[in-house]
């Protein structure tokens, strides 16, 4: 069996290379469709992180995963999931995208989804400092029945569960503030790889 | 600038390998002080273990709509060549399980030959390259091959502590077949004076694991009268989807 590759900081660089046009247009914000999904990234002072990287990947309206290119030359009226938005100077990040239906009652068409889960995207912060990335999900706080079955947020200690959940703040726009450490600390996840 | 002394830091890492010896950890430890500016930027709860389900055990898919095949050349984006050494970085992405990982994005960004990034908040005092950018694309081969033509980074400053230097590297990122398999990285080359004194190198406190970061001089790579040629094999794991979620709702 080949080991994995250990992972490394993006580090302070990698403004002028990973984003790019559009990278967090992941449905265009035009469509009707479209939610605003955004929040700000804060270190263990409170202090706003202004060199980090937020990824978001999410399933389509009907909860189906994008096979679609084109994440990188977007067709502004496809969707591929996957988006990419650098942090500004005041730590802020922001998408366009849709929020994910939850397919079949909510069950992975692969089979390893369950019954119950509510709808989420998945984010994966990196930044400077930050030594190997981490990954967590925005629910979204307009789905109080559905999140409430939903078999990750039901087993979060109660404290805790609302740091993955998506205030409602304006007409289709949902705001989750990431604190990579402290009061409030965001619920990082662990998908059983390497560590 | 800081008084931080190289030896302090050296220390530090000395003291967290001997404490870890044997761990067998592969990814760097998030909460690695020598590395200054991670003390408030990680996790100080334990990560909490997740079922993976559908939209997690799969990944984006990138084209060749989206990457054109000269964004893998790195020398020639410019009217004239860059300066520094002409290197090729090739080699596969492998899953777990040994399988190539095929039509998936990489991207690259690294300094030019004197150390410095065509970034705004660069301030190394070295010359930037009106002829080099140091950012580059590829698509993988249904093999998981993948193919770059660029410069030999030079190794930098930075103001982690007094007198610390990068080792000369690349830094890469990665799509597999599912996006818990995401990796973001940096490749090295060999027989670099600076590993032992780099806290960002040293966090992965396995020997083992920080080897595979290093890439191997490959002569049957390099090109005659044109370039000197690198192997790195990169392998991304997970995302354990056989798992299943325990029982007690309080375990979290
Ligand atoms: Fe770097």
């Amino acid at each position: 069996m080949p080991e994995q590759t250990p992972g490394q900081t993006v580090g302070p660089f990698f403004g002028y290379a990973l984003p790019f046009d559009g990278g967090p247009e992941v449905r265009a914000p035009w469509q009707p469709d479209a939610v605003r999904l955004h929040g700000v990234v804060l270190d263990g002072a409170g202090s706003p992180v202004p060199d980090a990287m937020i990824e978001v990947w999410g399933a389509d309206g009907d909860g189906r995963p994008s096979t679609e290119r084109g994440s990188l030359a977007r067709d502004p009226n496809g969707f591929t999931g996957f988006g990419r938005s650098a942090t500004s100077a005041d730590g802020h990040y922001a998408f366009s995208t849709v929020k994910p239906g939850v397919g079949r009652s909510g069950v992975g068409r692969s089979g390893v989804g369950r019954s119950g889960s509510a709808p989420y995207v998945v984010l994966a912060v990196f930044a400077r400092g930050l030594l190997h990335h981490l990954l967590t999900r925005a629910y979204f706080g307009d789905e109080p029945d559905a999140n409430a079955t939903d078999p990750l947020l039901r087993r979060l200690d109660p404290d805790r569960r609302g740091t993955l959940v998506a205030t409602v703040d304006g007409p289709r726009s949902y705001r989750l503030d990431l604190r990579l450490q402290g009061p409030g600390e965001t619920v990082f996840l662990d998908y059983g790889t390497a560590q | 600038m800081t008084d931080l002394t190289q030896e302090t830091i050296s220390a530090e890492i000395a003291d967290r390998h001997q404490r870890e010896q044997g761990s067998g950890a592969v990814h760097p430890r998030r909460d690695f002080p020598p590395y200054r500016s991670t003390v408030l930027r990680h996790p100080t709860h334990e990560l909490v273990r997740a079922d993976p389900e559908e939209i997690e055990l799969v990944s984006p898919a990138f084209g060749h709509t989206d990457v054109a095949a000269h964004e893998s050349d790195l020398t020639i984006q410019h009217a004239g060549e860059p300066l520094g050494e002409r290197i090729i970085v090739t080699g596969r992405v492998l899953d777990g399980d040994g399988r190539p990982v095929g039509g998936q994005l990489i991207e690259v960004w690294q300094a030019n030959a004197g150390g410095r990034y065509a970034h705004k908040r660069d301030q190394h005092p070295a010359p930037l390259d009106p002829n080099f950018t140091g950012v580059g694309r590829c698509i993988t081969g249904e093999d998981g091959s993948y193919r770059l033509t660029t410069i030999k980074p030079g190794p930098y400053p930075w103001r982690n502590h007094r007198n610390a230097w990068r080792p000369a590297h690349i830094h890469f990122s990665f799509f597999g077949t599912a996006f818990t398999q995401r990796l973001v990285t940096q490749m090295y080359f060999p027989g670099d004076p600076l590993f032992g004194l780099d806290p960002i190198y040293q966090s992965i406190t396995d020997p083992a694991a920080r080897a595979r970061l290093v890439a191997t001089y490959d002569h049957e790579v390099s090109e005659p009268e044109w370039a000197l040629g690198y192997r790195w094999d990169v392998v991304l794991t997970g995302p354990g989807a056989t798992w299943t979620e325990p029982e007690d709702p309080d375990h979290a």
